[in-house]
């Protein structure tokens, strides 16, 4: 096969050659990321069958793996409902930012390193969109304006589960931002830079001759709270008090249906991969992994993230709901303060170590 | 000139939300304007090379504040401001304090004459302390901050206080009187 034309177009770095070459991987990681919410959608729902011991989807094509995409054109031709007394511009607006927020997010994220794609190319190119000097904080920003989505969705709705779904959405955001930005502050201090690249290439190399240097071996106080802090902010259970279904129906969004209510789920969705993907960069050493060399290291990249994705169903469908004034307690009183400590006792050890 | 487009556009919608954050009767709406005050701001910071501002922006005022202010607005319910019914018996109408207001605000204009007055002069000293490179990194602005601009840090976190309680007052229901 030839690949003349693919190569020259991303090959040529030329000055104005590069928009093509950021449009195209643009293309590639959006559709990716739609592909990978269907994947995660049957993912969760096969894994979940076989932890309750039964099936699952397994009608719609070979082993039901065509069931999202059913469950998506079904959606589609739902009618699209709004209550009388809803915020019109609010509810139409809320499950929009929600959804721009999570794709949004995954724009600063890296997820591979200078590669030519098993020589497709002619000149090497960064895996990731843009490489930004303070990518973990665009991350981090970007996903805290997804919560909007969810709040709105609750307040616009004009109901009372909404509105209580968007209530604890707002509450459990605050309670767990603070744990999250103080454990990803750990790792920055250890890597001396804000850029999730840098921060990737400085856990490159081995101790001992085959311990890969990834900070989950230097920092793993902190990757349980960031992972702890990440599946609150990604609403995922045990921490799915926004839609507790057993308490508020469907929580905020209660009131939505068709495609709106799909955006939902969607956002939900990629905002797992990106909370993965950023575990993955910040902790378990991005594309530099045992066994695989450096250039095919976004391979090593995609099997961690898919192994946190799964660990992501694996809990939700191992652990209850917890209660939501533990949630809160659990947040201020425990999570806060040891994500708090840990940074304080990795700074001195750093002081410690280089003095 | 992408970059003086970028900065009239940007400049317009941070004074338009501004505007619309008071002049908007529904109180969730103002904190939607506000936020989005907030966000042409921080594009603002972005072509002025200041990148972590930018996002600090986003995180801090947009992210977390607003989430509160948000949760605040929500949890007190605020029904839809009638300018029909004034309450004449509210403490918060009565004149005097209209007027106290009235003179902040003009402090406020003669404090804001004054310091643009200032900006060329004060421009000079910030670029007199390193290049952009260096004001830009994270480290120069973590010792400047805490060490030269420690009042002006400090002052306005007491500033953000205040207008969080001015909200709680402005929202809470009246019923119980």
């Amino acid at each position: 096969m030839d690949f003349g034309f693919v190569s020259q177009m991303l090959g040529a770095a030329g000055p104005f050659l590069r928009p093509a070459i950021i449009g195209l991987l643009i293309f590639i990681v959006f559709n990716a990321l739609i592909i990978a919410s269907a994947i995660l959608v049957l993912a969760e729902r096969k894994i979940m069958g076989f932890m309750q011991q039964r099936y699952g989807p397994y009608l719609v094509g070979p082993h039901g793996v065509m069931q999202p995409f059913a469950d998506i054109l079904k959606l589609l031709f739902k009618e699209e409902l709004r209550p009388k007394g809803a915020d019109k511009y609010l509810f139409t607006l809320a499950p929009v930012i929600a959804v721009v927020a999570a794709f949004t997010a995954f724009a600063t994220v890296p997820f591979g390193a200078e590669t030519t794609l098993f020589g497709l190319l002619e000149e090497p190119i960064k895996l990731g969109i843009a490489d930004v000097n303070v990518g973990v904080l665009v991350v981090f920003a970007v996903t805290s304006m997804g919560v909007y989505g969810i709040v709105l969705a609750g307040w616009a709705s004009n109901s009372k589960y909404s509105l209580f779904g968007g209530l604890r959405a707002s509450a459990q955001m605050i309670s767990y931002e603070l744990s999250y930005a103080t454990s990803l502050a750990a790792v920055i201090m250890l890597s001396g830079s804000l850029s999730l690249r840098e921060i990737v290439d400085s856990q490159s190399g081995t101790w001992l001759g085959f311990v890969p240097q990834w900070y989950v071996f230097l920092q793993p106080v902190g990757f349980v709270i960031y992972v702890i802090a990440g599946i609150a902010e990604t609403n995922r259970a045990p921490f799915d008090f926004p839609e507790a279904e057993q308490e508020l129906v469907a929580g905020f969004n209660t009131e939505y249906s068709s495609v709106r209510f799909a955006l939902f789920p969607q956002a939900e969705y990629i905002n797992m991969v990106t909370m993965s993907a950023v575990a993955t960069d910040l902790y378990l050493g991005g594309w530099h992994s045992p066994l695989i060399p450096t250039e095919y290291g976004w391979i090593g990249f995609l099997l961690k993230v898919a192994f946190i994705l799964f660990a992501y169903i694996w809990m939700r469908w191992t652990l209850p709901r917890y209660r939501y004034d533990q949630l809160m307690q659990f947040g201020w009183k425990w999570l806060f303060p040891a994500s708090v400590l840990n940074l304080l006792v990795t700074a001195t050890l750093m002081l410690y170590f280089n003095a | 000139m992408p970059e003086t487009l970028l900065f009239y556009v940007l400049a317009a919608v941070a004074v338009v939300a501004s505007v619309l954050v008071i002049g908007q009767r529904n109180a969730m709406y103002s904190v939607l304007f506000l936020i989005a005050s907030f966000g042409a701001l921080s594009g603002l910071y972005i072509t002025l090379d200041a990148p972590f501002v930018a996002v600090a922006q986003i995180i801090i005022y947009a992210g977390a504040i607003m989430v509160l202010f948000l949760f605040v607005v929500m949890l007190l319910n605020a029904p839809q401001e009638d300018a029909a019914t004034w309450d004449r018996t509210n403490p918060l109408r009565r004149p005097g304090i209209g007027r106290i207001g009235a003179s902040l605000a003009g402090l406020l204009v003669v404090q804001l004459v004054w310091a643009l007055g200032r900006i060329a002069g004060l421009g000079e000293g910030v670029r007199a302390q390193g290049d952009a490179a260096t004001l830009s990194s994270v480290r120069e602005l973590g010792r400047i901050l805490f060490t030269d601009y420690a009042f002006a840090f400090e002052a306005t976190s007491a500033l953000i206080l205040v207008a969080m309680v001015g909200a709680v007052v402005l929202a809470r229901k009246e019923s119980e009187q």
